[in-house]
């Protein structure tokens, strides 16, 4: 009998009485992090990491959460409960339960590359492993973080000559900081989606570096006279949004841009290859490294990954059905419905507040020269 | 080869047409000859036959990356692209060495030619071996004879105008027909001192589809009509070589010679007089009617021609266009003049096989609106209409051709089969299969792919997911829910298809939400249309080829980007 079984609202944990990173309200939810398809509102109770506290009231409001420091224990109803870090986004954590000698960690997602916005990623031994397999196909390798940079900082730097704006696509929470934390230098001053905007200043108090950001609106970008780098969530990428600035190159910061069919269907300039999740040699490293014999694959490409993982590793590997119908690349590239909802939102309330934003343009104009 | 790779890697890393055409134009600038020769032979579109089975190539990647083969597959799935997904799982390089591009082609691919499997296998993994991966890529591309950078040709002839400082047209020019990829040939283009060629066509002008009322085109007396055949678009020219002696050659549309395919048309070629290019169709023939396109897609892509296949599907060549007189480019003269020396020339030729494709006469539009009406009827796709006073120009413009497609077949049909599809469209289901209903049953009968938005596409692929009944490798059958209506060109029979019947270029015109798939169309609907009866539903043979993707008339907006015709 397992620690853990699947069940219609998530994995449960039944000696512990609590699901970890439920679909729908529970009495007692353990979250691995702050993305909307792993944190829902509703829930009685949230235990989560101690890192993810403020991330997770910044998405679902003030709730009844407990934050638990990553490698400290805490007992729910017997079960001994810990987090590790996933090294996924700000505050992301594997969930370690222990009862009656029995060792289950559920990784949440992860990825093993050095991530400047969060704590790097750690193996746990454990007997039974959950896996995330969004990029678990050996096409997917990811480049060292500097050398994609590289890529980046030479495409702003070739668009700021030609006066034209560069906007990069990234995922609201994690990726989109990781690029402005990762920038190898300014070419023209930053400017934010407010969807990014409202999680910078708990990056800031996590203490991670950020450079200087203002408030990116039409009156701000139009200022920089084309030389700015704007960073906004890939919802916007067609819309009206982008249409109020003038001449834009555009790019997506993402693990599906591997692939250059991918890359070409989303109709941008650029596609950079820069993930928060494993690899194909990231995930088979990580899972060798727990020593479970068995795991559990679920989020993307979990029948091919579970297949490899028992023929050719010999584990007892099984996929688990996500919430999702059939298989749902595509939302995890655009981001879910309910994220530009709340991207949108986010974005109105920024422009409001948003009375200053030529000085802070002039300051990142300053900052940059 | 890496400068070559670079130059691979950049195309793909941009969608503006302008930095596309300067970064081939610094290419076509930068490297040495003998590279840019075999650059310009792969990006206009020419490939070598096909070098490598690529089942063995899987195999040996497999083997490479210490991977089970069906995980090799099943990447290929999601990819979309073989060369792309072996580059991308293949692991890192043990050395870095930069040879030429033509070293390249000379040690790496051109040897494996007719080579045996186990010689192919160590120049292949010695490749892999030396090769980073975006290098390997192209490596893959060369050898699988699936060159395809999202490059339109016209832009490779622009961009290589640029770089030898001379017009665009003139540069095509300089660029049709055959040549082999040498430097001395790579220097020709660029100085413009070719003239020993005498088999040079000239390139094609095309037509632009009419999309305003023909009424809109001013006074009709302007303008000369004819009807559009469903043939292949050739050019047939005689000319005298350096010696006296005469050169005769038939070339497709695709500046592909197909002289040896058609040798019932041998006769007519050599009775044309010395220095003459006529733009025509080459169409099956018979009792000075055409048969169906069926009949001529007998003679395509075969290899031998039988003295049965001569009987059954005998061809003729249509002509409406002269582009050289006595050795003269006559191409500037306006079309009034050129059609007159047409009609005296094939009189004078006199050959059964050369046809002189007609004027359709008419007075005023309203007039030939109705013999548009007549299209289907006459076994043509259409009408062409073409300015009186207009030169014969290079690729296709807007303004002095005009092409008035016939009304398309339309059928209502059921989504039965998904298949992902490829480059752009890789790791979505795309190729569709449709069925129409036949006693109670779905039977399968088209294939499409294209005519639906990027949000149609993405909403019919999560219904795909979704909906699936079953797998068959990578092909998904679908609960049969979803009902679209397709257009198509023509119906004729086929073995290939389980109704022993096949439509003509289908394509989906739009989705009907309205509709249950219940009252989707019937078979029988079908073998009105085509004016058959049941029981010439008779299985038999057909066969692709590639010259149906040199019709001028597949504008699939799926592969126009990726696909140069």
């Amino acid at each position: 009998m397992s620690l853990v079984e699947n069940t219609e609202r998530g994995l449960y944990c039944r000696a512990g009485d609590f699901y970890i990173d439920p679909w729908s309200p529970v009495d007692r939810a353990v979250i691995t992090h702050s993305h909307s398809d792993h944190l829902r509102w509703g829930s009685k109770k949230y235990l989560t990491a101690a890192a993810n506290v403020p991330v997770l009231t910044a998405r679902v409001g003030p709730q009844d959460v407990e934050g638990l420091p990553y490698g400290e224990s805490v007992v729910v109803n017997g079960v001994k409960v810990s987090f590790y870090p996933a090294g996924h986004v700000l505050g992301s954590a594997q969930v370690r339960i222990e009862y009656q000698g029995d060792v289950c960690v559920a990784s949440g997602d992860y990825k093993v590359q050095p991530d400047r916005t969060c704590a790097a990623f750690e193996p746990v031994r454990c007997r039974h492993f959950i896996t995330e397999a969004t990029f678990a196909l050996p096409i997917y390798r990811w480049q060292a973080t500097p050398d994609v940079m590289r890529d980046v900082d030479a495409w702003w730097q070739a668009n700021a000559a030609e006066g034209r704006t560069s906007v990069i696509c990234a995922y609201s929470l994690g990726k989109a900081q990781r690029v402005l934390a990762e920038l190898l230098q300014l070419h023209g001053p930053l400017l934010v989606h407010g969807a990014l905007q409202r999680f910078l200043p708990i990056y800031r108090e996590a203490g991670v570096t950020l450079p200087e950001t203002a408030h990116a609106s039409a009156t701000s970008v139009r200022a920089a006279g084309g030389k700015a780098l704007v960073v906004a969530p890939p919802s916007v990428l067609g819309g009206p949004w982008l249409r109020k600035f003038g001449p834009v190159s555009t790019a997506v910061c993402s693990g599906w841009m591997r692939v250059r069919g991918t890359r070409r269907r989303r109709g941008v300039d650029r596609g950079f290859v820069l993930s928060d999740h494993a690899d194909w040699p990231g995930l088979c490293e990580a899972i060798a490294a727990t020593g479970a014999e068995e795991v559990w694959v679920t989020h993307g490409y979990t029948e091919p990954f579970a297949r490899y993982l028992s023929e050719e590793k010999k584990l007892y590997a099984i996929p688990i059905e996500t919430r999702f119908k059939g298989e749902a690349l595509e939302e995890t590239l655009t981001e879910t419905d309910a994220a530009t909802t709340e991207d949108a939102a986010a974005e109105q309330q920024a422009a409001a507040q948003d009375t200053t934003s030529r000085e802070a343009v002039a300051a990142g104009a300053e900052a940059a020269s | 080869m890496k400068q070559f790779a670079e130059l691979f890697r950049r195309l793909d890393g941009t969608t503006r047409t302008s930095e596309k055409t300067s970064l081939l134009t610094d290419y076509f600038r930068s490297a040495p000859a003998a590279d840019a020769a075999w650059a310009l032979y792969f990006l206009t579109g020419r490939k070598l036959k096909r070098l490598i089975k690529t089942r063995a190539l899987r195999e040996w990647a497999a083997e490479a990356a210490a991977l089970p083969l069906w995980l090799v597959e099943r990447s290929y799935e999601a990819v979309g692209d073989l060369g792309e997904t072996l580059a991308w799982i293949l692991p890192p390089p043990e050395g870095a060495r930069d040879e030429s591009l033509v070293e390249v082609v000379e040690k790496q691919v051109l040897p494996l030619v007719d080579a045996e499997p186990a010689v192919q296998r160590r120049l292949v993994r010695e490749a892999w071996r030396l090769f980073d991966d975006h290098e390997r890529l192209v490596y893959h591309k060369l050898i699988t004879g699936e060159f395809r950078v999202g490059v339109a040709q016209t832009l490779v002839v622009r961009a290589l105008a640029a770089a030898a400082e001379v017009s665009a047209p003139l540069m095509a020019h300089r660029l049709a027909g055959d040549w082999q990829p040498t430097p001395e040939q790579y220097q020709k283009f660029i100085s413009g001192d070719l003239g020993d060629d005498p088999a040079r066509p000239y390139p094609f002008f095309l037509a632009y589809a009419l999309d305003e009322p023909v009424q809109d085109l001013g006074d009709p007396h302007e303008w000369q009509a004819e009807w559009k055949w469903d043939g292949i678009r050739g050019q047939a020219l005689r000319r005298a070589d350096a010696s006296g002696n005469s050169v005769t050659a038939l070339w497709s549309r695709g500046e592909e010679l197909v002289t040896e395919r058609f040798p019932e048309l041998h006769p007519l070629l050599d009775a044309l007089p010395l220095g003459t290019v006529l733009d025509g169709e080459i169409l099956a023939w018979r009792d000075d009617r055409p048969l169906p396109f069926a009949a001529l897609q007998k003679r395509i892509g075969r290899k031998s021609i039988t003295p049965r296949v001569l009987k059954e599907a005998p061809v003729a060549f249509l002509a409406y266009d002269l582009l050289e007189v006595e050795g003269v480019d006559f191409r500037e003269r306006p079309l009034s003049e050129r059609r007159e020396r047409l009609e005296q020339i094939v009189r004078q030729v006199s050959q059964p096989r050369l046809q002189l494709s007609p004027v359709v006469n008419f007075q005023t539009w309203d007039e030939l609106e109705r013999q548009y009406g007549r299209a289907r009827a006459q076994q043509v796709e259409g009408l062409m209409i073409k300015r009186l006073d207009a030169p014969y120009g290079v690729g296709r413009r807007r303004g002095p051709w005009w092409k008035w497609k016939a009304v398309p077949y339309s059928i209502d049909a059921v989504l039965m089969y998904a298949q992902a599809g490829h480059g752009k469209r890789a790791g979505l289901y795309t190729d569709y299969t449709f069925g129409v209903w036949d006693m109670r049953r779905l039977v399968p009968v088209a294939k499409a792919y294209s005519g639906l938005t990027d949000e149609e596409i993405r909403r019919v692929d999560a219904f795909i997911r979704a909906h699936t009944i079953d797998k068959f490798g990578p092909v998904r059958e679908v609960e049969p829910r979803l009902v679209f209506e397709l257009h198509f060109e023509g119906i004729q029979v086929s073995s290939r298809h389980r109704a022993g019947i096949a439509v003509r270029f289908p394509r989906m015109h739009r989705w009907r939400h309205d509709k249950p798939p219940a009252e989707a169309d019937s078979l029988e609907t079908l073998v009105q249309l085509a004016g058959m009866g049941r029981e010439d539903l008779h299985p038999r043979v057909s066969r692709q080829s590639t010259l149906f993707d040199l019709d001028d008339d597949v504008e699939d907006p799926s592969t126009a980007e990726v696909r140069q015709p």
